[in-house]
């Protein structure tokens, strides 16, 4: 198994991210050219107004971007980077109507009943201010506790120094291709950052879904958690996200310092044309706790595979990862956990759900590094393939360095399990009820991890996709 | 004119191997039959068929509900016209709750035109009920809550199918060894509960290879099975005799069935 791959996915874990972006401050409009060059990258700073640092960093990312190969495993990436724009967004906004959304993502949006000015503002036509009273006393809240939630391009101003300190830390611009190409040309995203002791109890995100203008394109978050500190923040939702480009590429850093605890989750579901490529690491420091719960539907190909790297002893990581690969969408996803100190602990849960020729493939990597003794990690992955035409993979890597160590690996691979149909129909369900509560129960144990609303969402739009009904 | 399953000149095969080689069987609402015989007979593979299990393909002869064809329909409409199989290792399927799964399947089989989408019962009157019948079944509330086969012991597992048989309330149902795997006391109490709910108001296939589960059913009818063939049939008395003296004389009253029975079990090692 030692072959070029698995090296490639262990330096470069790249997934999806969709993120909408922030609101950005700045006012003028402007429309980069197609294509990317260090012209385009000095532009987007130049709008930004950004210190030297950045712009040198974004260069130096273009550089990297520029000299590395694509990569050489997951999904067959067939993209000309010379034809996307990179930066376009008030103009993009400006031209684009509700008449261009797409009719399948109308009308998923109608059944999920998401209201008709949310349904606009979510396929990025509108911007939609209505909850700024709820946010601002939100941010007032939370201000006093010394949190810092806002757009990481207002963060990039008002907090340069925390900023400088931790941008690019976790995941720096040559760690792989897709990561240098968004540290070039980033923005919008989230920063947040917790002080030491703050917990916070609600989720976080909730209440920015309508308050976001439209998704981005590479956006960029960063997240540090300070010692003993807790929150839960809330990325993306489950309506589908529409966007007239084909790539997304994000990167999302999250810093657990010692005693903290961090859950991410997001559930992503893409339109049917995205590549959707983004890489995702926590950094977990002494009895820290990162949770990442990461949900995938839709785009055409999904790379995602969020990371927790245990440094210091006492670090947990956990990881709850499931994909939905219908009709021409590859799901390649996983998860990643590196010991690098004794006495962590990791658990990866990874389901996959294949439909209507759909692919949907495991890659995870667990690492011990020499000296981690006595860490445990427990690996389980479930594939459930609904049809014949459907194809499921696993890519488990396990590098071993220390042999004190418990690694317990599980995989398991169902076709819709005909006994369980039958089962249900036995009972007087239909095949399409029965498949349809087999799938909800296979995805349970992610949307019991999700908050009320998301949850509810979730299980509709799985119905929906039972049906057929969402390209 | 009483409902009535009939079972006529069934062939049955699994992926391409004959199992069933001609069953006739004729069960009137109210009539209760014990179908017994040697494991490997044929017995569970005669319910899978009748319930409509897309693995097992009739090659020959036909199932008719009051006059109905059913041998070609879907297993959930035959479970709409009233059939019901009580499984002898009922699969497990995680993350979905049995209260949910119950409440579908109550809906579609009291309302078999219902279509997708429409409602189901309502949660305050389907959860009294199903309170009431758990209790009656001397069965904790919670385990409604619980996950449908999902880490059931045999007990529990067969409990749950004797609940589903109360929920919905079949014409017929068949009963593949509710019995296996329960000790005397579990034993006592699934018989008294499928007496008191199928009483004269169900018609029960019930096979099994004890007479436990006979005693608060006695059978109007016994059937044994031999070779994927009922050989003899005949009232309470046969099944008694089986019991006490086991298949031997079946077998050397049957020789052919008999060796038919022997050349499946070899193949049977052989896959």
């Amino acid at each position: 198994m030692a072959t070029d791959i698995t090296e490639d996915a262990v330096q470069s874990p790249i997934g999806e991210i969709n993120k909408y972006d922030f609101r950005t401050v700045s006012k003028g409009v402007f429309k980069a050219k197609k294509g990317l060059n260090a012209e385009v990258v000095n532009q987007i700073s130049d709008i930004k107004q950004e210190p030297d640092w950045m712009r040198e960093f974004r260069l130096k990312s273009l550089e990297i971007f520029e000299s590395k190969p694509m990569p050489k495993w997951g999904g067959d990436i067939e993209l000309d980077f010379q034809d996307i724009f990179y930066y376009l967004k008030p103009t993009e906004k400006q031209g684009k109507t509700w008449d261009d959304v797409p009719a399948e993502i109308k009308e998923t949006f109608e059944k999920l009943g998401i209201p008709e000015a949310e349904r606009q503002f979510l396929a990025g036509v509108k911007a939609q201010f209505e909850s700024e009273v709820v946010y601002g006393s939100l941010q007032e809240d939370l201000a006093q506790k010394g949190v810092i939630f806002t757009d990481t391009d207002t963060a990039l101003r008002e907090h340069s120094d925390l900023l400088r300190e931790y941008f690019g830390t976790v995941i720096p611009p040559h760690d792989n291709k897709f990561a240098a190409l968004n540290s070039a040309v980033w923005s919008g995203g989230s920063f947040i950052y917790v002080p030491p002791g703050v917990e916070i109890e609600f989720p976080l995100q909730t209440y920015f879904r309508i308050n976001e203008e439209s998704m981005g394109q590479f956006e960029r978050t960063l997240i540090i958690v300070d010692e003993g500190a807790k929150i839960h923040y809330v990325e993306g939702c489950t309506a589908p996200m529409y966007s007239s480009e084909s790539l997304h590429s994000a990167v999302v850093e999250v810093i657990c310092k010692k005693g903290s605890r961090c859950r991410y989750s997001t559930i992503q579901n893409w339109a049917n044309n995205i590549y959707n490529l983004v890489t995702k690491r926590a950094l977990a420091y002494a009895d820290a706790t990162m949770e990442w719960v990461d949900g995938n539907l839709g785009s055409h190909l999904t790379m995602k595979y969020p990371a927790v790297y245990l440094m210091e002893p006492g670090a947990r990581g956990e990881i709850l990862s499931i994909a939905f690969a219908g009709k021409h969408q590859h799901q390649d996803t996983g998860a990643k956990l590196v010991h690098c100190a004794p006495n962590t602990s990791g658990q990866i849960i990874s389901k996959s759900i294949s439909k209507d020729g759909g692919r949907g493939s495991y890659r995870g990597l667990v690492r011990v590094e020499e000296g981690a003794k006595n860490t445990k990690c427990s690996v389980v992955c479930d594939a459930l393939i609904l049809d014949p035409e459907s194809q499921t993979d696993t890519y488990p890597y396990i590098e071993i360095m220390e042999p004190d160590v418990s690694i317990g690996h599980e995989a398991s691979v169902s076709r819709i399990g005909e006994e369980q149909l039958f089962y249900l129909m036995s009972r007087g369900l239909s095949e399409a009820e029965a498949s349809t509560m087999i799938v909800n129960g296979f995805i349970e144990p992610l949307v019991k991890e999700l908050p009320m609303e998301y949850a509810v969402e979730l299980n509709r739009l799985i119905e929906l996709q039972m049906e057929g009904s969402v390209g | 004119m009483s409902d009535v399953l009939k079972i006529e000149n069934l062939h049955v095969s699994v992926e391409g191997k004959p199992i069933l080689n001609g069953v006739d069987l004729e069960l009137r609402r109210g009539e209760t039959h014990a179908l017994m015989g040697p494991n490997g007979s044929g017995k569970s593979t005669l319910g899978f068929a009748v319930m409509g299990h897309p693995k097992y393909e009739v090659t020959e002869g036909r199932i008719l509900l009051n006059d109905i064809d059913i041998t070609e329909m879907e297993a959930d409409e035959r479970a709409r016209l009233g059939l019901f199989m009580a499984f002898q290792r009922p699969i497990a399927i995680p993350g979905v709750r049995l209260a949910d799964f119950m409440r579908h399947a109550t809906t579609n089989v009291r309302n078999p035109d219902r279509k997708e989408g429409e409602d189901l019962i309502p949660m305050r009157e389907f959860r009294k009920e199903i309170t009431t019948k758990m209790k009656q079944l001397q069965m904790d509330t919670e385990f409604a809550r619980r996950y449908v086969n999902d880490g059931f012991s045999g007990g529990e597992m067969k409990r749950a199918e004797i609940l589903q048989l109360a929920m919905l309330q079949p014409k017929f149902a068949i009963l593949d060894e509710t019995d296996s795997g329960l000790d005397a006391d579990a034993v006592r109490l699934a018989s008294q509960s499928i007496a008191q709910i199928g009483g004269e108001e169900m018609g029960l296939l019930i096979i099994t290879h004890h007479d436990k589960l006979l005693e608060h059913n006695p059978p109007s009818h016994a059937h044994v099975m031999l070779g994927g063939r009922i050989v003899e049939s005949g009232g309470v008395e046969l099944a008694h005799e089986l019991h006490a003296n086991g298949y031997q004389r079946i077998r050397e009253t049957y020789p052919e069935a008999a060796a038919l029975e022997m050349e499946m079990q070899d193949e049977e090692q052989t896959v």
